[in-house]
């Protein structure tokens, strides 16, 4: 993949939040049907990296350009209108609506196209079953594919997934990664942020490996020996 | 002792259909916008003496002049809730507090300049003293009948806005967590700007079947605002039909303390509402 036919180009960005710089200089590119892992250890910076793509951060230096067009000075609606999903970390629902109300608000921000309540529902067919049941009332791992169902239902042509393994028990986090193939065979360009290093080099084409806010090791799973990836995560 | 005991309580269910009429609005604002809206009474009595203009100027019946208001009364809730409370709401209670509390100060002293401090009502014709004979010596008048009977129908149309509604859902959501929309794009300025627009709706409807009811001068704000927290409270935060039944118990409650001594009148309510406050201060019908 060249630049130019980057779904995502992040070029020199940096991140602050007050006074404090939460990433002091990134490079990245993402394209459409691609898988991209960062992964990294707590506090590295990728939720950072992912909520400044959605102009969720103070302020920010360099440039992030989504389908050739820069997203500087834009706000979080007008973003995901255009085509950028998050899932955030913690999920994130509204507990009281219902799972299908929670599902709709995706479709409220996002754009038109063809994911709707009944592609989410074939994707994760508990949901269907508890569509009229509160968000709360459901169990963690049916939450997140609730996050993900809702992020999906915007239908971007980028989605955010930050953390979506944590605290979940593995079986389920098949169950969730299981889909992101279908996804990106969809076109659709992902950025998986993880901790776990195995989940998130197995499901990725590509992956950056971030250090203290910098990307210390980028490449393709199949072309890296997990030894090297080790050393880049903890800095060793 | 018991002569009149039932006509008193049917007067009493009927009063508190008003009161939840007043209620109805502040529980859209403090149970699902969590705006503390201390100048809602105040907002109420403006709204008769804008009716009251309009029939003077204009001699039409005031239900008239409250249909010509309602456009113009959402305008102001989205206007207010943009250029003001969008500002204030939801770091802390206290700024919303002060600038209602100002408000309030601002809309009483502004009707004491432009009216005078002389009361003031909503004349409604035959219709304020018709009254229907329900036999077992109950009668009801006709328009408190009306009122209790628009308070519902209004409080039926808010609770299917907010839970059938696309719009509602949306309020719904901003009102869980307002930090998880913003993080998903969902922008709270517009909905919640719709909701207040909502809440002047109700707040235009309660001034005509007030003005109509009793009189007002520029000082019955607070008075009404009181009650209305009472009911809101009484019923549980959120619920809208639970702020039907805080009503219904406070015009209850002054019924029967109207049957001791008159004095007793208001303060029973007040009482009740202490006591529900003490022995259940989730409300009765809580939303969570």
């Amino acid at each position: 993949m060249t630049a130019d036919d980057a779904l995502l180009r992040i070029d020199g960005l940096r991140v602050f939040h007050g006074k404090f710089e939460a990433l002091p200089g990134v490079d990245m590119q993402v394209g459409a049907g691609e898988v991209v892992s960062i992964i990294g250890a707590n506090g590295a910076g990728k939720s950072s990296l992912l909520k400044a793509i959605v102009g969720q951060v103070d302020r920010i230096e360099g440039e992030i350009a989504f389908g050739g067009s820069s997203l500087a000075g834009r706000a979080t609606p007008a973003i995901v209108a255009g085509g950028i999903a998050l899932v955030p970390e913690g999920r994130r629902l509204f507990p009281s609506l219902s799972v299908e109300e929670n599902l709709s608000m995706g479709a409220e921000v996002g754009r038109k196209g063809e994911i709707g309540l009944d592609e989410v529902f074939g994707m994760f067919p508990i949901l269907r079953e508890r569509r009229r049941q509160r968000a709360r009332e459901l169990s963690g791992g049916q939450q997140q594919m609730i996050a993900v169902g809702r992020a999906l239902m915007a239908n971007p042509r980028l989605l955010l997934c930050d953390e979506i393994s944590l605290g979940l028990a593995p079986t389920i986090v098949n169950d969730i990664y299981r889909i992101l193939p279908q996804v990106r065979d969809r076109g659709i360009g992902i950025v998986v942020v993880e901790q776990d290093i195995g989940r998130s080099l197995k499901v990725a084409d590509r992956f950056y490996c971030m250090l203290e806010g910098k990307f210390s090791l980028t490449g393709r799973p199949e072309e890296t020996d997990r030894a090297t990836v080790m050393k880049h995560y903890f800095g060793l | 002792m018991f002569d009149g005991l039932l006509n008193q309580l049917v007067q009493g269910v009927l009063q508190g259909g008003l009161y939840a009429m007043f209620a109805v609005g502040l529980s859209l604002s403090v149970g699902v916008m969590r705006l503390v809206n201390i100048a809602h009474g105040d907002f109420i009595v403006l709204g008769s003496f804008t009716l009251y203009s309009i029939c003077t100027a204009l001699g039409i019946s005031p239900f008239l002049a409250m249909l010509i208001i309602l456009p113009p009364a959402f305008g102001l809730g989205y206007l207010l809730q943009t250029l003001l409370f969008q500002r204030i709401v939801g770091k802390d209670i206290l700024p919303v507090i002060l600038v209602t509390f100002g408000l309030s100060i601002i809309i009483q002293n502004g009707l004491l300049m432009g009216y005078g401090p002389n009361p003031r009502d909503l004349n409604a014709g035959a219709l304020e003293t018709a009254s229907l004979n329900l036999g077992g010596g109950v009668a009801v008048g006709v328009f408190p009948l009306l009122t209790f009977v628009s308070a519902v129908a209004l409080i039926f149309a808010l609770d299917r806005f907010l839970y059938r509604s696309r719009t509602g859902a949306k309020i719904r959501a901003v009102s869980d967590d307002v930090e998880a929309a913003r993080l998903i794009g969902l922008s709270s300025r517009k909905i919640y700007a719709t909701a207040m627009g909502l809440v002047m709706v109700t707040i235009a409807i309660s001034a005509c079947f007030m003005g109509v009811r009793t009189n007002f001068n520029p000082a019955s704000g607070p008075s009404q605002l009181l009650i209305a927290f009472e009911a809101v409270v009484m019923g549980g935060l959120g619920s809208l039909w639970g702020t039907l039944w805080g009503g219904i118990l406070i015009g209850l409650a002054q019924a029967i303390g109207a049957r001791i001594a008159l004095p007793w009148e208001v303060l029973s309510g007040h009482l009740l509402f202490l006591a529900v406050l003490a022995l259940r201060p989730q409300g009765l019908m809580p939303k969570e």
